[in-house]
This record gives structure tokens, sequence and C-alpha cells, in this order.
């Protein structure tokens, strides 16, 4: 039976075209590859190549026809052995028809994915923090010292992991994060690289793609901004875009948010714009104990994780257990301080005006639930939830710019899934709308501070 | 990093010496196209013709609106891969862009998941998740299958990396095109695949146009062979349309990396029959300028030629390939129509571990 050439759909959009011109006439013969007409499609004028080897048997459509639907049969190719005599075979199938045919096929055929609702999002189930056991030894550690522990730690425990960045090496790291770590590993495994992000970057994502565990350390979350493509295109969508096969099983860390006096560009925190990916993991950490309970996990979870920390409480104190294998459960969040008139939800940097605002309403009798999120995603809001159902208040505290920040997500998802408990509008406390200054007075003044949370606190309780 | 220092150092005094000599990268010669037996000839005409049938019937599915999206045809570069195929071993990886079809038929990946892929289709290769430009396949060494132009190549100088960290002989083979060349993050890479001495394959398949822009439009150094030299990378031009000097170059390529010379760049020329895309009509070049490439370059004429005029191969051998090759493409043609869609509940499924 001849076979049918259709008219063909040549961009993403196109739904018919102008038939402009038969460059093959019936009866020529035709192989693979050579142009036989041209079409007008509504960008521009293409040329329609053979697929198959015959002759060109006859012309349905005539050149000049403007409007021809994709998929209508424009001619008939004869095969092998097949003669003119061969054409009635489906000649008596007016062109129209096959392209009803074909709209008919195409709505069956979409009807499965058309028709089908939307399924629901999975419920990530995640474990509660690790009983520490009574008596266990408890050390006062800096958040410096207990990120260099996770990753000394996880790197005796897995040949896979490994660390690069820049200075992460010899200089013992640009905030001496690494220190030790090159004395211990050699540079094998402690790896110096150029000022290269995005170059680092994607060869940290190709390293995991090939079964290691890399710890890129970016120097700071600023520069990161460089390699943003491949931490969200190469590293974040592999996993689905391979159909399971394939991820990266990478950490991607270093200072974040504002540090002091540095200004726009080394200013800007980047939970809520990681906090978007779909695929990646985001973590905050506020205490030494959470940093590396979260590290450790972070380095051994199989996904890319995002973990964002803080050069101010780089030199903080926290008492850390002393335990052989610490690890926290990324996507928990933590009551740092159980309450029952307000909820202060906070990460990272944000704790601290949380804490002392909590420490200052106390004092005016206002008792304040204070959680630290720890993990931006997936977020446990949960726990958020849980807490406004008892409290009735919700205040939200972070560093970084107001839209589409941490905190209007909290509110949103609070709005959506506890709104007859709220008794006050949700209040986000955030940084100012602006590049980060340098000027002392109007730094401070971009940043939160323990006033404006205790303001929120008294407002959405509605106490002045 | 002390032992890179001292690597580095070293690295330093040699090209001092190479300075006074007058060259500061000693490339290697370029090899002469290797002859082929019958063999070799009669599996490079079988492969190439099997990716040029694909891409033509890819085209024609697309023209059905059963590929949606972007397609990229691989049509007249099919030397590129299939050559490189041949110089490679087991272990070696590959990683290129988004005009991946080629790359993936030559390293074995079965038509019909790929065809399956392209019509989004749940026995596809990402299970009709990925589509053309995002394909990958673990167990043939395969990473993808990128869509941002450039991407893949510190990736797979990461995958290099790697192959360093454990201590195994693999070579990562990166191909890019030259729109990617020059893009920066392809110059990060070459520093640092140079600086830790990386066995990664560089290929840069110069096809002449960057989507529409010609080279001569877009690169102030069109020798691409030459793009590695800052960092001491050698380079050597190849033509992409003879598969057997494809061959030798990569054999001498993959060899440069497996002994621990660190990386090299391999500049194709070569040539794409089809607009960079589907919907593009290809104006910026002279019809003239194709139909001499096809009729006097075409990569798999030449071997059909050369196994003719051996008599390794009559007409009616060569029919029995294309054939065979034609089977499998419209099997897998079918396969693409008849499997059905990913089940909706995969939308969710894949993102994490």
């Amino acid at each position: 039976m001849p076979t049918e050439i259709l008219m063909p759909a040549l961009s993403p959009t196109m739904e018919e075209g102008n038939l402009s011109k038969w460059i093959k006439k019936e009866g020529d013969a035709v192989a693979p590859g050579d142009v036989i007409a041209e079409i007008e499609t509504d960008k521009a004028t293409m040329e329609v190549e053979a697929v198959d080897e015959g002759t060109l048997g006859k012309i349905l459509i005539a050149e000049g026809t403007e409007g021809v639907k994709v998929n209508t049969a424009i001619a008939l190719l004869l095969g092998e052995g097949e003669s003119e005599a061969d054409l009635d075979k489906t000649a008596s199938k007016p062109a129209s028809d096959a392209s009803g045919d074909e709209t008919a096929k195409t709505e069956t055929e979409e009807k499965p994915s058309g028709g089908a609702s939307v399924p629901a999002a999975p419920e990530i189930k995640i474990a509660a923090d690790p009983d520490i056991p009574e008596g266990t030894e408890m050390v006062s550690t800096t958040v410096r010292e207990a990120l260099r522990d996770a990753m000394a730690e996880e790197m005796r425990r897995d040949g896979d992991v490994f660390v690069m960045g820049e200075e992460v090496a010899e200089y013992q790291g640009a905030y001496k994060v690494t220190q030790g770590l090159l004395q211990e590993f050699g540079d094998k495994r402690v790896v110096d690289t150029p000022i290269t992000e995005h170059g680092f970057a994607g060869v940290g994502v190709g390293a995991a793609f090939a079964g290691l565990k890399p710890i890129v350390e970016f120097m700071t979350f600023n520069f990161a901004m460089q390699a943003i493509d491949q931490i969200v295109n190469s590293a974040a969508k592999t996993l689905y875009m391979a159909g399971g096969q394939m991820g990266a099983p990478i950490v991607f860390r270093g200072p974040n948010g504002a540090a002091a006096r540095v200004a726009a560009q080394h200013s800007q925190c980047y939970a809520a714009w990681y906090g978007h990916i779909p695929g990646l993991k985001v973590v905050m950490p506020y205490t030494a104990a959470d940093a590396k309970g979260l590290l450790k996990a972070a380095i051994r979870d199989p996904n890319p994780v995002i973990f964002l920390e803080n050069e101010i409480l780089y030199g903080q104190s926290f008492d850390v257990p002393m335990m052989d294998d610490f690890v926290l459960p990324i996507g928990k969040a933590r009551i740092h301080k159980e309450g029952k008139d307000a909820t202060i939800v906070s990460f990272g940097i944000g704790m601290t005006y949380a804490v002392k605002a909590a420490e200052e309403l106390a004092g005016e009798g206002i008792d304040v639930e204070v959680i630290d999120l720890r993990t931006i995603r997936p977020m446990d809001l949960d726990t958020v939830i849980e807490s406004v159902k008892k409290t009735n208040r919700l205040v939200t505290v972070e560093e970084g710019f107001p839209q589409s920040s941490v905190g209007a997500h909290i509110a949103s998802q609070v709005m959506q899934r506890a709104f007859d408990y709220l008794d006050a509008p949700v209040i986000t406390v955030a940084g100012k709308d602006v590049p980060m200054p340098y000027a002392a007075n109007l730094e401070k003044l971009a940043l939160p501070n323990v006033a404006e949370v205790v303001e929120a606190v008294k407002a959405v309780s509605y106490r002045s | 990093m002390a032992r890179a220092a001292s690597k580095t150092s070293a690295a330093r005094s040699r090209s001092t010496k190479k300075g006074a000599s007058g060259s500061a990268v000693q490339a290697p010669k370029p090899p002469k196209p290797e002859d082929f037996d019958k063999e070799q000839e009669l599996h490079a005409y079988r492969e190439m013709l099997l990716i040029r049938r694909f891409e033509e019937k890819a085209g024609q599915l697309y023209g059905m609106g059963l590929i949606g999206g972007f397609c990229h045809l691989y049509i007249g570069q099919e030397a590129v891969v299939v050559g490189m195929q041949m110089s490679m071993k087991d272990g070696d990886q590959v990683i290129t862009g988004y005009r991946d079809h080629g790359h993936m038929l030559a390293t074995g990946m079965e038509a019909r998941g790929v065809m399956a892929e392209l019509t989004g289709r749940r026995n596809g290769y990402s299970k009709g998740k990925g589509g053309s430009m995002h394909m990958f396949s673990k167990e043939k060494k395969f990473y993808g299958g990128h869509g941002i132009v450039g991407a893949q190549v510190p990736l797979g100088t990461g995958l290099a990396f790697a192959n360093r960290y454990r201590g195994d002989d693999s070579v990562s083979i990166t191909y890019f095109g030259d729109g990617a060349a020059n893009q920066g993050q392809v110059y990060e890479s070459f520093n640092m695949a140079s600086l830790w001495k990386l066995p990664v394959v560089y290929i840069i398949e110069n096809n002449r146009y960057a989507m529409g822009t010609a080279v001569a439009r877009s690169s102030a150094e069109t020798d691409f062979s030459h793009r590695g030299l800052s960092f001491k990378i050698p380079g050597i031009q190849v033509d992409g349309m003879d598969v057997r000097a494809v061959k030798a170059a990569g054999d001498l390529a993959v060899e440069w990396c497996r002994s621990g010379k660190g990386p090299i760049i391999l500049e194709m020329q070569t040539y794409r029959y089809r607009g960079h895309s589907m919907s593009d009509p290809a104006k910026y070049r002279s019809k003239d300028e194709v139909q001499k490439m096809r009729s006097e370059h075409d990569p798999i004429e030449q071997v059909k030629q050369r196994l003719v005029a051996n008599k390794w191969a009559d007409e009616d051998e060569l029919k029995a390939i294309d054939k065979e090759v034609r089977e499998i493409v419209g099997d897998s043609a079918e396969f693409a129509q008849t499997d059905p869609e990913p089940d909706v509940s995969e939308l969710y499924t894949d993102i994490l571990l």
C-alpha cells in the first residue's frame, strides 16, 4: 500500500500551515532526505524532507493551498514494486478524512493524561531527633568546630566523601571551617579550587553523578550565584529527568546571608531562593549541635543538599552532645522553647532575634513558643501548625528579603491549613526590601531586630 | 594542596623549557586516518546508518506531533560519535548537550528506549520525564543529555575527576558544540582539568553554526583546537566527516588521557544537514553549501563507497544492512507510539531519593 506523506508539524506550536511549493513532481523518484516540498509555518518557510524511499505517486494537496492542518495526507509515496494502480488503494480516501482520523486518534490518546486528576503530593514522614542517652557529656563547641567535626567524621566513615572549594585546604578555610582537614585527609580529599564557582560546582555535580559524595564549599553563597545553574539545573533536576537512574549526592555549603558591613553584593540570604526548587534539600541550622547533626545527615543524604551557614554564628558556642555518631533528621523542626501565648518561627541567624525577643516578652508575661525550622526544604509545617493550634498566633523571623520569603510561604500555608486557629493575621518579620547598605546605621535598619520581633508578637497578641 | 602545588611548579619548569624551544604545549601530531578493515567499515556503516535513519524517523514523528517541544537532529554528524565510540572501552563515560540521540545510540542504548522517551512514554529511558534533551543510561555510562548549552562541560570534567579520584583508567568523553565553546564555564573546566591532569577528552563538534550564528560571526578564534592553549591543553583538528579520521584521533586522545597526560581537545569539523531544531528553516546558509556537504562529504556515503570499491559488500548486502536498520527504527517508532504515557503517579516520583 502506498505510504501517506503527512503535513508535518515543524514547531512546538504549529497546528496548520500553507503548502507553498512542491519541489518533487508526480512520478519523481524520492530518496530519504530529499526535499519534496516547502511549507510555510507561522514562523518560517520550511523544507519537507522525504523519510522513505520511493516514487512520488500522487500529490493530494496542490501547491498554494493555505491552512493545511498538521497530519493531513499531502501526497502518496509508492514503494518498491508498487505502481500507479496501487494508488487507488488509498486514493479513494479523501485527505480530510485522513486528517479527521488523526485528530480523533490524538484526542483519544490524550484522554488519559488530559482527563486524569493531579495526584496528591506524597506525604513525607520524617523521624524525630534521636534520643540523647542520659548522662551524655555535653561539650561547648563553636558552630565552626561542629561543622568541621561533622565533615571529619563523615570523611573517616566514607572514602567517597571529599571536600572542595576555594581555600579549603592549605589556607585551612577562608573562615577556618575546614581547619585541619588537609592534614588528616590529604590533598586528594581536600581540594583547593581556583576561583571558579560555576566550574567547580559543575565538577562537583559530575563527580556526584559518578557516585562520589562531594562537599562543595562556597566561600560565601553570594558567589554561588555564579553556579546556580549547575545547582538548580544539573544537581536538583537530574534524578527526575533521568527517571530515577542517577542523581547527585552532593552538599553545597558555606556562609549565607549578611555578615557585617560587607554591603549589597555580599549580604544576601538564599533560603527562599533554594527553598523554591524541587529536587533540593535546604538546611539552615542555628545551634552547633544542629549544625553538626544536620551536616552529617546532609553528607549521607543521596540528594543534593544546600547547607546554609552564617559567618556571625561560626564563632558562637553551644552544647553539643559527645556521641559517636550524632546525626539529626533533615526536614524536622526543633521546638527551641515551649510556650503557650504566641509562636515565633525562625531559622539560622534569625533565631538570635527570636530567642532574645522571647526572653524580653517573658518579662512582660507573654510566654512565646520558639520553633527553629532548621530545614527550609522539606519544611516541617506540621510542627508549626501544631504550635499555632496551641498559641493561635504566629510571627516568622528571617533576614532575607520580604517578597516571596520563607515567612511568606509559612504564612500562606498556615492560612490554608489552620485558618480557623488563627486569632490574628500572621506577621512576617524580614529584612527590608532594599539592597544591603554599607553605612553602619543603614545596615542596622535594613536587618530585622529584636524590637521588631517583640512588637510583632505584641501585635498578634493585641497587646501594646 | 601540597601535592598539586609541587605538580604545578614541576609543570611550570617543564613549560619554561618548552618555552625556550618555542612551544608552550607539545600537541601530538594529528594522526592520519587509519585504514579500516572490512569488519570496521561494516560496523561504522551500520552504526551511522542507524543514527541517520533513527533521526529521520524522529523528524517524521515530530512532524506528526508525536514528539513535542525541542528536537535537535544529528543528521550529518554521525561519524563523530561512531568513530569515538570505536576508540573507547568499557568504563569510559559519555556526556553531551541536547543534540544527543546519536550519542545515545552509539553507546548502545536501545532505539526503543530512546524513541519512547522522545514521544514521552513510560518505557523511555527517563520514564518519559526527560524528553529529547534529557536522557541518561547509567548502564551504558551515558551521563546525559543536557539542555543548558555548555553545562555538560564541567559535569564531564567532574566525571573525569571521579575517575582520577578512584584511580581507575576510565576516560570521560565530553562533547560540546562550537556554540558552547564560547561559554565561560568551558574555560573554567579547561583550567581545572589541566591543573589536575584529569582524564577528559573534550570533543568540540564544530558543525559551523551555533543555532543560526556562523562560527566566524561568534568566535574570535575559529580554530577550536587552539581553545585550550591558555590552559596547556593540546588540541587537534579532525575531519569529523571521515569516521576513520575520528577513530584515529580518538585512539590518540583516549590513550593520551589514560597515560596520565591530562585533558586533550579534539575539534571535529563536521556539519549538520538539518536546521538547529525542527522549527529552524536554516536560512542562514545556502542550499548549495548543504548540498555540497551532502554530496561530497557525507560520512555514510564515504564508507559505502569504500565498501563497494574494496568489494567488501555488494548492493544486496548493503541493502540488507539498510533493511535491518530500518526494522530497528520502525520497531522503535511503533513501540514509541504504542507504549503508554507514564502513569500519573510518576508525577511525584524521582524528585528525591
